[in-house]
């Protein structure tokens, strides 16, 4: 496959690859600390994982296979648009295999399977300040972060404890990167948290608007926020797949009527296929 | 059985054919060009220019019509196009002073140096509906003409400076900041807030302008004066090492002026609120002026308490591609979020139930 002539590869041109390769490798140097980058405007809207894009395409080289999800799906409408925006301009090979990608781009999850040393997640980021909807102001969290000021979060997640008898927050929960930065793991669900703890994959977050960068290098903890006398707990539906019959996924509710009927579906379609195939083959 | 979205790809496909078909709208009607765009709805044209960042009639003009005439999507796209330009270096700062007027007001004085030029304004016409305009195939009878006054035109707040009555600003040879290549950071200084000012949204800058009126941050506005019309754009290439005259534009400068009661170090005085747009944007630019005024409050001293006067909130949240970007982007999938909220609802739900 061939990239479009009129762009360079992967659109971006070399000196913006450059530096933004310089704020990954900052952001790798100091897991979970936001690095400010010159975000470029790219020809997709912000919200639709503009830092996502452009963190993947400084990383893209010619021999990498890349795959996007969005939910969990690499069907969803955005998955494919970005899927077919880096085929177009950068010519590389796409799969729907979390296996046989290089590279994997996501919106709002963790895939199922366990990643490799050799992969690279890159998420996308709508709002990378996790103290942001208890202080707005960007200067002002900049300074909680440098003196590890984090008292404001533990109060919330105390009050949520007061109020609802457990933590509240289900998405986007907090979580503290190599015992030093309080970090926003991205919407993803509660339920994934736990897969980022010394994964062995390289993690790498852009936030394009917000024109920052963050990453968690490989094997690093990763740590839910919680207190001793009210754990962590990663939230899922109490159900099995409707289609593999998975019980320890995490799972999407499906509505099928308008009268209470509902299904449940894996939300990792990728990996909901593979053990669809594999219960075929057994039978 | 049901199985959720699949044939992403075909829908797209489908809807962007869609899209084509209905932006076109009644094929018995003869296609809208980009140049007629360019000429008869010029001010929306000036808008996305301002707003897209980007001085380039032809190119706007293709935007709003690729847009079917929604001007922030056809800043965005104005945009994106910009970001893929090389850079080859900066201009000479604009010379308004020596600007060929098209329209030339003040409100503070009756008469002048370089006078009052109306220009091409809507501001005395009578809003009503001008059916004649319904009926295509009429030009309009034309404006009478005169000679080009070639008296220099000063501006308002040099005169007054001039009296040591209006603050001067510090001048500084140092490069101004971009906000485009390096991301913003707090406290920005005044150049790079005139820059998101400049392509911030005119709507949202408006309505913090009228806010400051309306006593959240005011400070006793006057329009010094408002002028119209062409100034030369100078670069000075590398290779040759002298200034060259790369052509002229056309942009709209306003410059408020101030009451300020006096500090320490400074005797009570005017200050100055500037607004500079591309094209014909008069309203943009007084908001401007009003909004770069209001957020000098802290280096003046002032109480930096309502909205107008809070440099994060404004310069955070008045670029309307980033604006529409992040609201609109609440209609892409969330359902993974949604069920972790559905399970979270559901189990608060129940321990009330439990506790009854």
């Amino acid at each position: 496959m061939t990239h479009d002539p009129g762009y360079n590869f992967a659109y971006l041109d070399e000196s913006t690859k450059r530096m933004i390769r310089r704020a990954i490798l900052k952001a790798v140097a100091i897991p979970g600390h936001q690095v400010p980058f010159g975000s470029r405007e790219m020809p997709l809207p912000y919200g639709w994982g503009t830092g996502g894009i452009q963190v993947t395409a400084a990383v893209l080289g010619p021999a990498d296979v890349l795959k996007v999800i969005d939910q969990g799906s690499d069907d969803t409408t955005n998955a494919v648009s970005i899927r077919a925006f880096f085929r177009r301009t950068a010519g590389i090979a796409t799969t729907e295999s979390t296996e046989a990608a290089t590279i994997i781009q996501t919106r709002h999850r963790i895939p199922e399977r366990k990643l490799r040393e050799d992969q690279i997640l890159v998420y996308q980021v709508p709002i990378p300040e996790p103290l942001g909807r208890l202080e707005p102001r960007i200067a002002e969290t900049r300074r909680m972060h440098a003196m590890a000021d984090y008292g404001l979060m533990h109060v919330k997640l105390y009050e949520d404890i007061a109020r609802h008898g457990h933590i509240a927050t289900s998405y986007s929960y907090p979580v503290m990167v190599n015992g030093r930065y309080l970090m926003s793991p991205s919407p993803i669900p509660a339920f994934d948290n736990p897969k980022m703890d010394q994964m062995p994959a390289l993690q790498l977050f852009g936030a394009g608007r917000e024109k920052r960068i963050y990453a968690v290098p490989p094997y690093t903890s990763v740590k839910s926020l919680d207190f001793d006398d009210h754990p962590f707990r990663p939230i899922r539906a109490p159900h099995v797949c409707e289609l593999c019959g998975s019980g320890d996924t995490y799972l999407d509710e499906v509505l099928t009527d308008d009268v209470g009927g509902r299904i449940f579906v894996c939300s990792d379609t990728d990996f909901c296929s593979e053990r669809q195939a594999m219960k075929e083959a057994a039978e | 059985m049901y199985v959720a979205t699949k044939g992403g790809e075909r829908a797209i496909g489908a809807a962007h054919a869609w899209l084509d078909e209905t932006g076109r709208g009644d094929p018995a009607l003869p296609e809208l060009t980009a140049d007629q765009v360019q000429a008869q709805l010029g001010l929306a044209v000036d808008r996305v220019m301002a707003e897209g960042s980007c001085h380039d009639r032809g190119l706007a003009a293709l935007a709003v019509k690729q847009s079917r005439g929604d001007l922030i999507e056809a800043a965005f796209l104005l945009r994106a196009y910009r970001t893929t330009l090389p850079r080859f270096g900066a201009s000479a700062p604009l010379d308004t002073n020596a600007m060929a007027i098209q329209r030339r007001i003040s409100a503070t004085y009756k008469d002048l140096p370089g006078g009052q030029v109306l220009g091409p304004t809507f501001d005395y016409t009578h809003r009503l509906l001008d059916f004649r305009l319904a009926a295509a195939g009429q030009l309009p009878s034309g404006a009478p003409e005169a000679e080009a006054n070639n008296e220099p035109t000063p501006r308002v707040t040099e005169m007054l400076a001039r009296e040591g009555l209006m603050q001067r600003e510090a001048e500084s040879e140092a490069e101004p900041g971009d906000l485009t290549r390096e991301p913003l950071s707090f406290p920005a200084d005044r150049a790079l807030r005139l820059q998101a000012l400049a392509r911030g949204d005119e709507g949202f800058l408006l309505s913090l302008g009228y806010s400051t009126q309306r006593g959240y941050g005011g400070n006793h506005p006057f329009v010094g004066e408002i002028r119209m019309g062409e100034v030369a754009v100078g670069f000075t290439p590398p290779e040759l090492g002298f200034e060259i005259d790369l052509g002229d534009i056309t942009v709209t400068e306003c410059q408020m002026v101030n009451q300020f009661k006096g500090s320490r170090t400074e005797p009570p005085q005017f200050t100055r609120g500037y607004g500079l747009v591309f094209g014909h944007g008069e309203r943009k630019a007084m908001s401007m002026a009003l909004v770069d005024r209001a957020l000098r409050a802290s280096e003046l001293g002032e109480a930096a308490e309502a909205p107008a006067q809070q440099q994060e909130f404004v310069l955070s949240h008045c670029d309307n591609v980033e604006a529409t970007g992040f609201v609109e982007h609440l209609k892409l999938p969330h359902y993974v979020d949604f069920q972790s909220e559905l399970e979270n609802v559901r189990t608060m739900r129940a321990s009330v139930e439990a506790a009854k």
